[in-house]
């Protein structure tokens, strides 16, 4: 017990410092060109990092993942707002996982 | 982006208003925790972790791959110094976003700061740094206010309930916080070459660690993260530099 509350601790923490070092420690605004740059393409290739191929194995059949990804890309390509690319592309694979049970 | 000043709103009377816009933003965050927390509260309650300590994981980490791995190795008897080395590497990306993000917030007290990078997470970063203006310690605190309680009601529930959700349903439950991130990053991919082509790097290189055999074996799925983000932002800075201001 008293080893399992200490490894929370120890996971509480380790997930806290890389959030709290840099926007803590940085006050001052960064002024070369290229570090602009590259901080400005950081959330587009960490989220295309985090979905692809991870996106794939997110439901039970990478079929349904792919017929997933398409809808979901098509709706945000048509600039369907957030929650109804969501929901529409959750609706997509429910409606494969009924039809195509086990594929 | 915009400059503040130019705002109509006051600094004052914008204060509420930003509160409430983050507020509304996080709203669709927590609806994807809450499966999500409800999978991790069920499998940690499932594995023979106390369902108070199971809870107090998702109030203190509010993370989603560190919490898994952590869990996955106090559940395997791995040693504390384990659990730290690897839920660190899982969470190093948050470097990154609290970098990005320590650029685009408005001057404030460092314990705001402090405050804030508790909420960092993949989807609240993702949301805050679509934002046009600078970001105010109000907009943050509504945007981490609703997925902050949507993990932990959902880690609660999981841990709480014997009974699972329709498998069908959790599988397509499973796609939502990626649908998400494809609505965030394919409408800025369509209006610029540059974001287009950084995005086919980082599509390129993730697929990379985890196809080719050797990357496979050798790079954890957080250093693929990290990796990539480096290689395709670094790409797009030196191919794809911007302009001041724009």
């Amino acid at each position: 017990m008293t080893k399992i509350l200490l490894a929370v601790f120890i996971m509480a923490i380790v997930t806290y410092i890389p959030r709290a070092l840099p926007i803590t420690a940085m006050t001052r605004k960064i002024e070369s060109p290229f570090i602009k740059s590259f901080l400005y393409y950081i959330p587009y290739a960490v989220l295309a990092a985090m979905t692809f191929p991870a996106i794939l194995s997110a439901t039970s059949s990478t079929y349904f993942s792919i017929i997933g990804l398409v809808v979901g890309v098509c709706l945000a390509y048509r600039g369907q707002g957030l929650f109804k690319v969501a929901m529409g592309t959750v609706l997509t694979v429910y409606l494969c996982e009924m039809l195509f049970p086990g594929l | 982006m915009t400059n503040l000043s130019s705002l109509p709103l006051t600094k004052e009377a914008a204060e509420p208003a930003d509160f409430k816009r983050g507020l509304k933003l996080g709203i669709p965050i927590a609806l994807g925790y809450v499966p999500v927390a409800f999978t991790f509260g069920l499998m940690a309650v499932q594995g023979g972790i106390p369902i108070w300590i199971v809870i107090l994981i998702s109030l203190t980490n509010l993370t989603s791959a560190g919490q898994f791995a952590g869990v996955g190795l106090i559940i395997a008897n791995a040693s504390l110094f384990e659990i730290a080395v690897t839920t660190f590497v899982i969470n190093i990306r948050y470097l990154l976003m609290s970098l990005s993000l320590s650029q685009r917030i408005v001057p404030m007290p460092l314990i705001n700061r402090a405050i804030m990078a508790f909420g960092i997470t993949d989807e609240t970063f993702a949301v805050a740094s679509m934002e046009k203006r600078e970001i105010t310690f109000p907009y943050m605190l509504g945007l981490i206010s609703c997925p902050y309680f949507g993990w932990a009601l959902g880690t609660a529930l999981g841990a709480l309930t014997t009974a699972l959700l329709p498998p069908a349903l959790q599988s397509a439950m499973g796609i939502a916080l990626y649908a998400m991130f494809i609505a965030l990053f394919v409408p800025p991919a369509m209006k610029s070459k540059a974001v287009f082509t950084v995005v086919l790097i980082a599509v390129a290189l993730s697929s990379a660690f985890s196809w080719v055999p050797y990357l496979k074996n050798h790079i954890s799925a957080g250093w693929s993260i990290i990796i990539t983000t480096i290689g395709a932002s670094t790409l797009g800075a030196i191919f794809f530099p911007r302009k001041e201001n724009q």
